[in-house]
């Protein structure tokens, strides 16, 4: 469903993702795990386009998506939930979810808030006021609206209430299995990466140094490339 | 003020105020204008003044095609003058956000000159064309005249109509930003660009549209501007300094602070103009808007969120 190959980024001479590779088919969620600053944002952010990537392809569903501006990644099934969230703060609820829709006449479809009660709740509270939790659903919503294949999650448990990870990493399961939808998600913590993935990779300094399995997976030698 | 009476002055005053409704109306209408176009792609359009000009030449050539040519158009012109002013102003913007302005969005400063360069051959086009001298367009009938509520007070018709079409146009200019999709698409880009093009939102589009409507309602204020003076080439540039102005003291994303500052600003110029000269006048308007500026930076309205 997504296939990136030999992806490299740089900021002006320095390059800071190396010829990165990897698949994922549908309905299935791979991890990206990595400490801080090894690339596994920017490697994100080239990847919906707002940075740009310097050589390499990424595919989604069979078509070329590298050197496109955002909008037409999305347009063509790719989605991104950033990290820090970065809700529109001085929309409201629904007009936030509302961003993500492309049909001028379409509505917020129910399915969202059966997955989002809380969001319903809110509708018409400025989504700048929402605690980080309820932000983090908000902007998975809005990127559900533009019925994605392939879904970018980045650091998504970042200042998130330790009770609510639990919560989230279920709700990423239901939204696959409802969906059917490739997902990735870069992480700092195991737990929640093993709660979720079925396999992961290991980014180090920018490049993929390891893949696994989760049943494969070995948390003391995982821990190893997390800890500082 | 010697051998005035009470209800004179007062009279007097109305009108005087009602002066400054009209200059009010058109202040506005240029800052709205420049105001979405600031608040979505932080361009500075020095160039605003122009589209005004566009927009007045436009009615003027309406004007002079009906009293030439068809005498029985004199009554609509004006109406079909508002329209077309706009859409000539928006195409001109649309040109000039595709050939120029979308090249220059990450350079500030040079946005800033380019458009300067862009005003000066604008106004260079329009003295080649229609000459330098000053021209009017010849009003409606139901232009002419005013309405006298009491013997002393004056009120006239084309500074009630300029006001009821600057009323209309920010109601419309509100709906589309408030509640159509378009709007909300302007309103998610202000925001944060980069995000708004990963949610899908074709951001260099909303650019291109926002740009050409800013300078389409500059155009209809250069329609109502044929009614309260003469077009020159240079008629806009004079309201540039006060939309910027106007812009910045009312806060730059806030549509109710734009009104709220155009009317302050258009009447106390009025106002302090009849117990002064015009230029003690601009001073005291200016020295009061810098004293309020450095006690609130961010303008007369703000949002306020959590950040």
């Amino acid at each position: 469903m997504i296939e990136v190959k030999d992806f490299t980024v740089s900021y002006g001479e320095s390059e800071v993702v190396h010829q990165v590779g990897f698949k994922a088919g549908q309905g299935e969620i791979v991890a990206v795990l990595g400490r801080n600053g090894m690339g596994k944002s920017t490697l994100f952010k080239s990847l919906i386009g707002i940075l740009p990537s310097k050589a390499g392809s990424l595919k989604v569903d069979n078509q070329e998506l590298a050197g496109m501006p955002s909008h037409q990644r999305v347009r063509r099934g790719l989605a991104y939930v950033p990290q820090g969230r970065m809700v529109f703060p001085t929309l409201t609820v629904l007009e936030n979810v509302m961003t993500g829709l492309r049909d001028r006449r379409s509505e917020v479809p129910e399915e969202i808030y059966s997955l989002f009660p809380v969001l319903a709740e809110m509708k018409r509270r400025k989504a700048g006021n929402l605690s980080g939790g309820q932000q983090q659903q908000l902007v998975i919503a809005r990127a559900l609206v533009t019925n994605p294949k392939v879904l970018l999650l980045d650091e998504p448990t970042e200042g998130i209430q330790p009770s609510i990870i639990k919560d989230l990493a279920r709700l990423l399961v239901e939204i696959k299995r409802l969906r059917g939808l490739t997902i990735v998600v870069s992480e700092q913590v195991l737990s929640f990466a093993l709660d979720v993935a079925d396999r992961l990779l290991v980014i180090d300094r920018g490049q993929i140094v390891d893949e696994m399995t989760r049943d494969q997976a070995d948390a003391a030698v995982l821990g190893r490339y997390l800890s500082v | 003020m010697d051998g005035m009476t009470l209800s004179e002055i007062g009279s007097l005053l109305v009108m005087q105020g009602f002066n400054g409704l009209s200059f009010f109306s058109v202040l506005l209408l240029m800052a709205l204008g420049l105001a979405i176009i600031f608040g979505q792609m932080g361009v500075i359009n020095m160039a605003h003044g122009e589209f005004l000009t566009i927009g007045a030449y436009t009615t003027y050539l309406l004007s002079v095609v009906a009293t030439d040519y068809a005498p029985w158009f004199m009554n609509f012109y004006f109406i079909a003058a508002i329209f077309v002013g706009f859409i000539v102003a928006f195409i001109v913007g649309y040109l000039v956000e595709w050939s120029m302005i979308r090249h220059l969005y990450r350079r500030p400063l040079d946005s800033l000159l380019a458009t300067w360069g862009l005003s000066l051959i604008m106004q260079q086009a329009f003295r080649s064309t229609f000459g330098p001298k000053e021209v009017s367009a010849t009003l409606p009938d139901w232009l002419m005249g005013s309405y006298a509520p009491t013997d002393t007070i004056d009120i006239p018709l084309n500074g009630l109509f300029v006001m009821g079409l600057t009323l209309l146009l920010t109601g419309a200019v509100a709906l589309l930003i408030f509640r159509s999709r378009w709007g909300l698409h302007v309103r998610a880009t202000t925001q944060n660009r980069a995000m708004s093009g990963a949610v899908g939102i074709d951001t260099a589009k909303v650019d291109r549209l926002t740009f050409a409507l800013g300078c389409g309602i500059a155009g209809v204020a250069g329609a109502a501007f044929t009614t309260i003076g003469s077009t020159g080439p240079t008629s806009g540039s004079l309201y540039i300094v006060d939309t910027f102005l106007v812009v910045v003291f009312g806060g730059a994303q806030s549509l109710l602070g734009t009104i709220a500052s155009a009317f302050s600003i258009a009447q106390a110029q009025s106002t302090l103009e009849f117990f002064m000269t015009g230029s003690m006048a601009k001073v005291l308007t200016l020295l009061t808007i810098i004293g309020i500026l450095m006690l609130r930076p961010e303008g007369l309205f703000r949002m306020r969120v959590r950040k």
